[in-house]
């Protein structure tokens, strides 16, 4: 038996090249439609502007209701944003091709989440502030609310990679994941809207700010992993 | 070093097949055969690890495939049907790109070369989407020449492609058995393949 040897060895997975690449390349996709990006934005910026144009100026009805109305608009926004995160990739084979890679699949989903986060939740977070004035909150409570958002949208991108995992390649997908993540949400609301409220009342936003923060500490944790046993499921 | 045993796979009621073994040894092209839904791509994902068997196991190296897991992947070229081709990206970010998520990163210039090594000179830079299927298949088999890795999977890797391609695409796998490595592939058409032992699975 002379069997010939492999002479093929291949080489050490590079993790954080890969975990660059994905940023980098769903960066440049969004770049490349920017439509899809920028319907998210409107979506939001108009939501959030029908409410004083609906309600009237008073002043302290609309202070009052300033941070529900921008965190449940930003919610939505981020709903909108979800069915694209990973359905093109799965329609053209781009994720048999990351479950297959080398490198840990769950790098890979940490990648697109952190990648969705920066085209949905951090342009939430600056536009918020701008929208906030609309409903006369003085500039602390727009400090807040902004800190609120960059905190806790990155939360709602984690969570929401898990629901979208999990319908993925579902017919209907888009409303099953509302129907699965919102619910989820409703914590990230809770002290995302109480944060501004709690400074509005002067009584300092810091508890409710560190309450996201955890928040974020454990779904930047555990949504990674949920996520990449989800698209497993998914895929087979 | 690759060996299947008595694998089973089962869609919902009904079994696909049954008692499918096979070995892949070092400088072997196994080839699947068997009609248009006998099962022949569900086989291809068992082997890459996407779907599990119902029955039997996969080893490799004489090591279960779910064990060794990443370790495995690492050793695993897989082409689907699907291309992995962006659409939106240019013929060379898709080939750096698909490179890098696999954790293997190549400089642009060797991208490059690949790319027209497929003859898709001066298409490098062009958006995929206005490559024709052909083409686009050609882009996406450009990562054969590109990453180093012992197994290559490919379901289907001569749909769209002409005669040229069909040479090239065949004097590529050639050059990579005669280096010791295995391939595993179905394919319609007959492959003019000349270096390395051939063997065949039917699927009934």
């Amino acid at each position: 038996m002379n069997q010939p040897m492999t002479q093929i060895a291949s080489a050490t997975p590079s993790v954080f090249s890969a975990l660059g690449s994905v940023i980098r390349r769903d960066i440049l996709l969004a770049a490349r439609r920017k439509s899809d990006v920028l319907t998210t934005l409107f979506f939001f910026v108009i939501v959030v502007t029908l409410f004083p144009l609906g309600i009237g100026p008073e002043m302290s009805v609309l202070r009052n209701i300033a941070p529900g109305v921008l965190w449940v608009a930003a919610l939505l926004a981020t709903m909108l944003s979800l069915n694209r995160l990973f359905a093109a990739d799965y329609a053209d084979g781009t994720l048999e091709q990351m479950a297959i890679s080398s490198v840990p699949l769950g790098v890979l989903v940490a990648g697109k989440v952190i990648a969705h986060w920066l085209l949905s939740g951090l342009p939430l977070a600056l536009l918020a502030p701008i929208l906030g004035l609309q409903f006369d909150l003085a500039p602390q409570q727009l400090w807040v609310l902004a800190i609120a958002l960059a905190i806790g949208t990155p939360v709602l991108s984690l969570v929401g990679a898990v629901g979208a995992a999990l319908t993925l390649g579902v017919r209907g997908g888009g409303v099953l994941v509302s129907l699965l993540v919102l619910p989820l949400y409703i914590p990230v609301l809770i002290f995302g809207a109480g944060a501004v409220e709690a400074d509005l009342t002067g009584l300092g936003a810091s508890a409710h700010l560190s309450l996201l923060a955890a928040f974020l500490a454990v779904t930047a944790f555990f949504g990674p992993w949920a996520t990449t046993v989800a698209l497993r499921i998914s895929l087979e | 070093m690759l060996e299947a045993t008595q694998l089973e796979c089962q869609r919902g009621e009904k079994s696909l097949f049954r008692g499918v073994s096979f070995r892949v040894d070092a400088g072997t092209c196994l080839i699947v055969q068997g009609a248009n839904g006998s099962g022949k791509t569900s086989l291809l994902r068992m082997v890459c690890g996407l779907s599990e068997p119902t029955e039997g196991e996969i080893r490799w190296r004489g090591t279960s495939i779910r064990k060794l897991a990443e370790n495995y992947r690492n050793d695993l070229l897989y082409c689907g049907h699907a291309g992995a081709v962006k659409e939106d990206l240019t013929a060379l970010e898709n080939v750096r790109i698909t490179a890098a998520l696999g954790g293997q990163p190549v400089e642009e210039e060797v991208a490059r070369q690949a790319l027209r090594k497929l003859g898709l000179k001066g298409r490098e830079d062009l958006p995929a989407r206005v490559l024709s299927a052909g083409q686009k298949r050609r882009v996406a088999l450009s990562r054969l020449l590109l990453e180093k890795r012992p197994l290559w999977v490919l379901d289907e890797p001569l749909t769209a492609l002409d005669k040229a391609a069909v040479t090239a695409l065949c004097a590529i796998i050639d050059g990579h058995l005669q280096a010791g490595g295995m391939a595993i592939l179905t394919s319609h058409q007959d492959l003019p393949l000349t270096a390395g032992r051939i063997d065949t699975v039917r699927l009934d």
